[in-house]
Order: C-alpha cells, then sequence, then structure tokens
C-alpha cells in the first residue's frame, strides 16, 4: 500500500475529509500500485464484482413482479415473461448472469489456484472468496428453487432432505428448514427471504475481500513479492481499470449472446412444468455449476457420508494455504504442480460430466475414482510436491534478471499466461 | 488476447456438457426449417396464423393456454391478427363473469383483455375427461420439453402401430417419439382435417408445422424483439469492445510492457 499522506487541494475537500475520509480511499483506489504483469486471468475480479450489482439490480427489478407463493409463484414468472415491460429480458440476465457469476468465479478460482495467490501473505482474502463462494452456491440454490418449476421443488426436496443424514436430529432439522413436513409454501417464502439476503452479505464479504487484497496487494504471475510502489508497478487508475474494462466487455459480449440467443439452454426443460408434488421428473439433476459436487455426493454409497464428503471438498480448500507446502507461488516455476494443476482441472471437469449423468455403471466409477483423486490432489500430492519437487529459479523482480541475467526471465516473461 | 480464446473453450465445453446431459435419451427428430431459429429469426406471420386455427380447432379441446390472452393475437410480433378480427376471435367465446350486482355469475363473449378460455373447470374435470392423464397447459409447452419444436413437430408426426410384442392398454397409443413411446393422447391430425382461409394444403406435416409455430410464439411471445434486440446489443458490444481496445494499447503504449 502506498503510505504518503494525501491532502485534499479545495479547503472544503479538507475539511470533509478531516471528518470522513472517502477521498483518501477514493485516492487510494486510484493510485493503488498494481503489478504491471498482470495478465487477463487477473481481470475476473472486476468481472465478479459486474457479476453481483447486475444480479442485484436484475433481482430487485424481478423482486417487484414476483410473487413468494406456492399457487402463484410459477404465474407470476409468466407475467414478467410475458406482461411487465422488458420482463424478458430483466429475468433472462438475471437466470443467465448467474450462469455467467460461476463460470468468472471457477476462472478466478483457479487462477489463484494457477499461480498461488492463496499462499502467505493473501490467506485471509482467500479464506473470504470461499465463504464468499459458499454463499454464491446458496443464494443461486435457493433462486432456483423461486419459480416453483418442477426442477425447483424436486431440486429442493433433494437438497433440503441430505440434512436429514445428520444422526439423531437430522429429521427434526428438515421438518425445521421446510416449515412444514414437505416443501411447500413456508419454505417458498423463506428461500425467498434468504435469496434477497444473502446477496447483501456477499457484497459485504466483497468488500472485505477488496480491503484484504489491498494490505498485501495483487500477487502477480511470477508470484514474487515486489515493492510497491515501484517501476514494477502501475497505479489502478488508468492501467487496469481500461485493461478490466476491455475484459469486461469480452465478457459481456458472451454474456449478451447467452441472454439473446441461447436464453434456456443452461436451464433444465423440466422447470417450465409448476412444481407437482406428486410427479416426480425423470433425473433430477442440479445446475451445471453445482454438479462436480453433485457427484462426489453420490459416489460415496452411504448418505451421511456422501454429504460430508460434499462438504469435505469445499471446506478443503479453505485449508489450501497451508495444505500447498511450496514456498514458491506461482505455478510458472513449479514444473511438476503445473502438471497436477492441468490434471486437477480435468478431474474437476469430468466430475461435473459424470454430475449430470445418472449415477450407475461406467459413470458411478468414473465419479467414484475421479473424487477419490479430487481428495488425493489436495491431502496428498500438494503436501508431498512442496517437499520434493525441484523448483526453478526466481528472477529478482518482474523487470529485472536475477544477478544481471536470469535463464528463466526470458521463461518467466513468455509463460506469465497459463498457456504455459 | 489468446487466453481468450481458452476462455470461449471452456465454455463451449461446459455447453457441451449441458447439451449431453440433456440429450441422455435423444432419438433423432424430424427436422424442418424454423424461421424464427438463427441471429434474426422470425416468426412466419401466416404460419401462426393457421397453428392458431389448428389450435382453436383441434388441441384447445382438450389443452388449455392459460397464459395468453385474446389481445395477444394482435400485438406485435405474434400471429398479428387486426384488431377487429382478434376481437371478432374474442367474442366467439363464452367467457364466465361475475358476480354481478346481484351476486349471480354470468356469461358473456369474450374481451380482448379476456384470457384463453380453458377447456375445463379444473385439474381434476380434465383428468377425468381423458382417462385420468392431464392435457398439460400448452402456454410453455415448447420450453418445458427437453426436444422443443423438433420434438413436438415430431411427436404429432409420430403415430405409429406399435412393434410386435408391445401390448397397450385401452387409451394408450405409441408413439415414435414419445419418452417410453406410450402416450395417452390419441393421434389427432390427419390430412385435410382443417380448412386453411389461406388455401394452403392442410397436410399433416404441415399442420404439425404451424401449430408448432405457434406454440413457440405462445411460449416465447417476445422472441422477435429479443432477437433483434440482440443483434443491436452485441454490435454496440463489439465496437465498444474495439474502441476500448485501441484506448488501452494507447495508455499501456507509456510503459514498456505488453497488454
Amino acid at each position: 500500500m502506498s503510505d504518503h499522506e494525501y491532502t485534499p487541494k479545495s479547503k472544503f475537500g479538507k475539511w470533509f475529509n478531516d471528518r470522513l475520509p472517502l477521498l483518501t480511499l477514493a485516492n487510494h483506489l486510484t493510485d493503488y500500485p498494481t503489478p504491471k504483469n498482470l495478465n487477463y486471468w487477473w481481470t475476473f475480479g472486476g468481472i465478479l464484482t459486474f457479476c453481483l450489482i447486475t444480479q442485484i439490480v436484475t433481482g430487485l427489478v424481478l423482486a417487484m413482479h414476483y410473487i413468494a407463493h406456492a399457487d402463484m409463484a410459477f404465474d407470476s414468472v409468466e407475467h414478467i415473461m410475458r406482461d411487465v415491460n422488458y420482463g424478458w429480458l430483466i429475468r433472462y440476465i438475471h437466470a443467465n448472469g448467474a450462469s455467467m457469476f460461476f463460470l468468472a468465479v471457477y476462472i478466478h478460482i483457479f487462477r489463484s489456484l494457477f499461480y498461488g495467490s492463496y499462499k502467505a501473505p493473501r490467506e485471509i482474502i482467500w479464506i473470504i472468496g470461499i465463504i464468499i463462494y459458499l454463499l454464491m452456491m446458496a443464494a443461486a440454490f435457493m433462486g432456483y428453487v423461486l419459480p416453483w418449476g418442477q426442477m425447483s421443488f424436486w431440486g429442493a426436496t433433494v437438497i433440503t432432505n441430505l440434512f436429514s443424514a445428520i444422526p439423531l436430529v437430522g429429521e427434526g432439522i428438515v421438518t425445521w428448514l421446510w416449515g412444514g413436513y414437505s416443501v411447500d409454501n413456508p419454505t417458498l417464502t423463506r428461500f425467498f427471504t434468504l435469496h434477497y439476503l444473502i446477496p447483501f452479505l456477499i457484497l459485504g464479504l466483497v468488500v472485505l475481500h477488496i480491503w484484504a487484497l489491498h494490505i498485501p496487494g495483487n500477487n502477480n504471475p511470477v508470484g514474487i513479492d515486489i515493492k510497491k510502489p515501484s517501476k514494477d508497478t502501475v497505479p489502478f487508475h488508468p492501467y487496469i481499470v481500461i485493461k478490466d474494462g476491455f475484459a469486461l466487455l469480452m465478457f459481456m459480449i458472451v454474456f449478451a449472446f447467452f441472454v439473446f440467443y441461447t436464453p434456456n439452454i443452461l436451464g433444465h426443460a423440466d422447470n417450465y412444468i409448476e412444481a407437482d408434488p406428486l410427479v416426480t421428473p425423470a433425473h433430477i439433476v442440479p445446475e451445471w455449476y453445482l454438479l462436480p459436487f453433485y457427484a462426489i455426493l453420490r459416489s460415496v454409497p452411504d448418505k451421511l457420508l456422501g454429504v460430508v464428503a460434499m462438504l469435505s471438498a469445499i471446506f478443503i480448500l479453505a485449508a489450501l494455504p497451508w495444505l500447498d507446502t511450496s514456498k514458491i507461488r506461482s505455478a510458472v516455476f513449479r514444473p511438476l504442480y503445473r502438471q497436477f494443476y492441468w490434471i486437477l482441472v480435468a478431474d474437476v471437469l469430468i466430475l461435473g460430466y459424470v454430475g449430470a449423468m445418472p449415477a450407475e455403471g461406467l459413470y458411478l466409477l468414473v465419479a467414484r475414482i475421479a473424487t477419490a483423486y479430487y481428495f488425493l490432489h489436495f491431502l496428498v500430492i500438494l503436501p508431498v510436491l512442496g517437499f520434493k519437487e525441484r523448483t526453478l529459479p526466481l528472477p529478482l523482480s518482474i523487470t529485472e534478471p536475477v544477478l544481471g541475467g536470469s535463464p528463466n526471465l526470458a521463461a518467466a516473461k513468455k509463460k506469465v499466461s497459463l498457456n504455459s | 488476447m489468446k487466453n481468450f480464446f481458452r476462455i470461449l473453450f471452456l465454455i463451449s465445453l461446459l455447453i457441451g456438457f449441458q447439451y449431453n446431459s440433456n440429450a441422455a435419451e435423444k432419438v433423432e427428430y424430424l427436422k424442418t426449417d424454423w424461421s424464427f431459429k438463427g441471429l434474426f429469426g422470425k416468426f412466419d406471420r401466416a404460419a401462426l396464423q393457421r397453428g392458431y386455427q389448428v389450435y382453436t380447432e383441434v388441441c384447445s379441446s382438450c389443452h388449455s393456454m392459460k397464459y395468453l390472452s385474446y389481445r395477444n393475437l394482435a400485438e406485435k410480433g405474434g400471429p398479428e391478427f387486426s384488431e377487429e378480427q382478434a376481437k371478432a376471435i374474442a367474442a366467439s367465446f363464452e367467457v364466465k363473469d361475475g358476480p354481478n350486482a346481484d351476486g349471480d355469475m354470468f356469461t358473456r363473449p369474450g374481451k380482448l383483455s379476456d384470457k384463453f378460455v380453458m377447456p375445463y373447470e379444473n385439474k381434476k374435470a380434465a383428468q377425468a375427461a381423458n382417462g385420468g392423464a392431464y392435457p398439460p397447459d400448452m402456454s410453455v409447452l415448447v420450453k418445458a420439453r427437453g426436444g422443443g419444436v423438433d420434438y413436438i413437430y415430431s411427436l404429432l408426426q409420430g403415430y405409429e402401430d406399435p412393434p410386435p410384442g408391445v401390448t397397450l392398454d385401452d387409451g394408450v397409443y405409441y408413439n415414435k417419439y414419445m419418452y417410453g413411446n406410450k402416450i395417452k393422447m390419441a393421434n389427432q391430425l390427419s390430412d385435410g382435417l382443417v380448412e386453411y382461409s389461406d388455401g394452403t394444403n392442410a397436410t399433416v406435416e404441415q399442420m404439425s408445422k404451424d401449430v408448432t409455430t405457434f406454440l413457440m410464439w405462445a411460449a416465447e411471445p417476445h422472441l422477435e424483439s429479443r432477437h433483434q434486440m440482440g443483434f443491436k446489443a452485441i454490435v454496440y458490444l463489439i465496437i465498444l469492445t474495439i474502441l476500448v481496445y485501441f484506448s488501452m494499447k494507447k495508455i499501456w503504449s507509456r510503459i514498456k510492457t505488453e497488454v
């Protein structure tokens, strides 16, 4: 962080800033020294902020027209789609926005994994990020219930029933969650309330996430500590602002394509059938972004252990800064880790794929192997790798080679992206 | 820049997964050209009007369409009947209204603001009249079936004699495209069943296509404005992206590094 004192020029500005240092904050945000070698994988923080704001704004408008009642929810969604001015646009942005949000968050998370952004001194940023991710999943799940279609209803039934796996109190907890003896109107109204609340909790955590980021400053593709400010850094404005803006626009083009041309492709057709407690859909499938965890859940034959495995798969990420024993952050200088990283990416994609398939035969076998590998990666490979791996020598700074000429500098400069 | 191709690749992978998951039990549907597909897709006005005729003369005796109003028939982007035509259509239906000042319910001719009249009083009545099977509401039917328009189009033409070894109960029919092949709706369409006022030959294929087009509009009444706005939005975004790209290059040229 830049520690130079900032004084507003105008007299009023000074008077105001002495009482509430908003101008100091604004100055800090514009001058914030950022490593100049950040690549496009670093633009997803800004993109995610955009996603959150988009979801909140469109969600507010939807909430003005939506009716959280088991008999009227489905009708009110159709009312939004047909009779509310541009209601179809708002709803399709909101529905596809959730998918875009997760797409961006997965890229953001995997960027951290590749460049070791979770390591000291950035553990708190990482843990706040994991909490945000958990809340996102909760918000997305509850949001999917609100249209009160078949997949809403049965998804809610399956997920809430997971709590019944808890010994002794499980059944009681499920009844308490439902507000009755099945998923019904009380469940819908409380899901709506929570779905409205959670985004604002996320917003608060995002502020903390960014605050925590601004203490040590950004990690960078080379992964070394850099002096700030120095010739290795650029002020956030205009350099990073314009670059983030460019990346955001690219992202918005993809987003717009989904909204305008394939608005329902990421959803499930069954959710256009009104919820019917007496008819179970042939396959109950969660949204694509939850599929890897769904696969882990189903790969364990025991219900309780399945739930434990699924939750562990998420919480294990919070322990990552301590599970990864390597002192080197960036995978650019960790030839072995780099390979395991890509295997993990493939593993998660495979889990997502089998999560969408019926849990039987070959699919189940693949799901089990992929689940086992997922845990193996975090619990065995990462801790051992830190001791065994021969890492490449690090450059002294982003711009200056080690002692006037490192053989890796050229490589580092070229390999600052995931394309290595 | 090339990183973005990687992102696009990832996205296409994800979509691929979704496609696969939806297509778990896929049969090859009959293909036809839909005028409403593609970047500039629009509904075929005449097909929508013919489709409405098929719906109202054939389907509507069992299938409701509860989210549509008669005024929709005259709205832009739909069948675009003239207001007089839509009023006449509405007036041809008896609508239950009330209670009046005496507290009695009464019937009156339909108005533009009325919802499509339902064939049955309630779901139970619909089931009772159809051997226990509920004829689904058709308002969003196209979006509620995995195969969408292709599925509906095929299903209407998919009636066949059951293959040897398949026995059907009373009131159950064999359809090539139905999930599980057993359907409780009898074959409804036969050549020349309706008489199109525009002189189009009412073959089963033609009627299937027309009514499916009508159902697509019913499920997505704003499809045309969505496509039009989408094209404008994306062109706008692309131009803005190019401008921002060059501004970015200019700004970063002050620094000796690559963007």
